[in-house]
């Protein structure tokens, strides 16, 4: 089995208008740059991206929008840097661009229940405030709780440190972060990492197993240990 | 003067019991940690995965691969982990966080706390994990300044801005006073000397008392 493979692009144009993509990363750290400023040159139109931020400006996630290849955004934190708008707040103004904001431990869970095969919880996070609107409430417990619905996605573009061959990928600090959750969840992962190797990976630097991954892509970036 | 910002995180990390699992919000919370010492074994969560963030990193250090949630490249301290986003909002809403301090706009005398949404107009929302914590840790404390910029208070009857959660802040640390929500409304527990009883009524809207035990609020000067 090798899932490593040589040309991004013919992987990422599997990724065809409409598509929901999760992409990994949370401030710089884990951001898939590679596989992202190859999407942005395929291009492929009326994408839901689900991503921790889009707050700056010069970042990949934000260029895609930028690009006007997305229509619908998940995520915990909307707001453009600085007082000014951001092109992806102004894209919202213009209702060109839907938005879809959700709490931090909200967002993750439910992305971690779109790979868990639970099709939703319910959580008080979110209860009597403006996130919680619009959602079935129940009290469970003797705490008021709204339900939240799993997410999935068509493309996980994760950004790693080293990965085997078989799939299996290990991380650098917290460039983890949503990386092994975004996997479990869409039909289809790729994965890039600073690290290809065609022997395993020792079982206990293992933490994302082989089964969640499909492609594997050497990413641009340099390697800082872990 | 009322305290500083350095002067107000100083007065929090006072309260912090030794050996408790404390998450620190942006801004001003995040300066707390620079008046724990070592010794007192407090383990800082970050929510983007790490239980153990140490002190910022020199540039010769820093790593961008290891950074906190406020995207500053950090170092851990020994007995660090590090987990990804779903085990970390686990332990966040598993109530296995001892202390969130958080920044506010706005607590409201039932403890309601906005400060995520400051009702900019076309500005996009950023909530971030602020629900998540203010809602699952064990305690909830604001940093804050007593009053905006236009001499508003920001101890208030009922929020005006987007809720974060209701009913979760226990203690308020502002520039003139440390603060209790209680179920008879505000507590002044300390307060600056330069500020009498009457001004503080003045300066805060919603019901307040001072404490029968009321300290003076000190802090140390801090050079940063």
């Amino acid at each position: 089995m090798d899932k490593r493979r040589q040309s991004a692009v013919k992987v990422l144009k599997e990724i065809k208008d409409g598509s929901t993509i999760m992409i990994s990363g949370f401030g710089e750290a884990g951001v898939p740059n590679t596989l992202l400023s190859q999407l942005k040159d395929l291009h492929p139109t009326n994408l839901t991206i689900v991503v921790n931020s889009v707050t700056r400006p010069h970042s990949l996630p934000h260029a895609l929008i930028e690009a006007n290849m997305v229509s619908k955004v998940i995520t915990t934190s909307a707001r453009g840097r600085g007082k000014g708008l951001s092109k992806f707040e102004e894209k919202l103004r213009e209702g060109e661009v839907e938005l879809e904001c959700l709490p931090q431990g909200t967002f993750s869970e439910r992305i971690r229940a779109g790979g868990a095969g639970i099709p939703a919880f319910f959580t008080p996070v979110g209860y009597g405030t403006k996130l919680g609107e619009g959602k079935e409430t129940r009290n469970i417990q003797g705490k008021d709780c709204v339900l939240e619905e799993a997410l999935t996605g068509d493309f996980a573009l994760i950004s790693a440190n080293k990965a085997d061959r078989f799939g299996n990928v290990n991380f650098s600090y917290t460039q983890m972060n949503f990386g092994p959750i975004m996997a479990t969840a869409c039909t289809t992962t790729i994965v890039e990492a600073r690290l290809l190797l065609e022997e395993p990976l020792p079982h206990s630097h293992i933490q994302l197993p082989s089964v969640y991954v499909d492609y594997l892509i050497e990413s641009e970036e340099t390697d800082h240990g872990s | 003067m009322g305290l500083d910002k350095s002067q107000i995180a100083w007065r929090a990390a006072q309260d912090l019991k030794n050996g408790s699992v404390v998450n620190l919000g942006l801004g001003t919370p995040v300066l707390v940690s620079n008046f724990v010492e070592s010794s007192r074994d407090i383990f800082f969560q970050s929510e983007n995965g790490i239980l153990g963030v140490g002190p910022e990193a020199t540039q010769k250090a820093a790593n961008p691969d290891l950074v906190d949630a406020g995207s500053r490249k950090v170092t851990l301290i020994p007995g660090a982990s590090i987990f990804d986003s779903a085990a970390s909002f686990a332990m966040i809403r598993g109530g296995h966080v001892d202390v969130t301090i958080l920044g506010a706009f706005e607590v409201s005398v039932s403890g309601d706390l906005a400060n995520w949404d400051s009702g900019a107009a076309d500005k996009a929302p950023l909530v971030g994990g602020a629900m998540d914590l203010a809602v699952s840790a064990k305690t909830t404390w604001v940093l804050m300044q007593h009053n905006t910029k236009d001499n508003k208070s920001r101890l208030v009857k009922d929020c005006s801005l987007p809720l974060t959660a209701k009913n979760c802040v226990e203690r308020i640390y502002t520039d003139i006073a440390v603060i209790d929500v209680t179920s008879d409304g505000f507590l002044a527990r300390e307060l600056i000397p330069s500020v009498s009883e009457e001004e503080l009524r003045n300066r805060t809207s919603g019901n307040i008392k001072l404490a029968s035990d009321c300290c003076v609020l000190n802090a140390p000067n801090i050079t940063s």
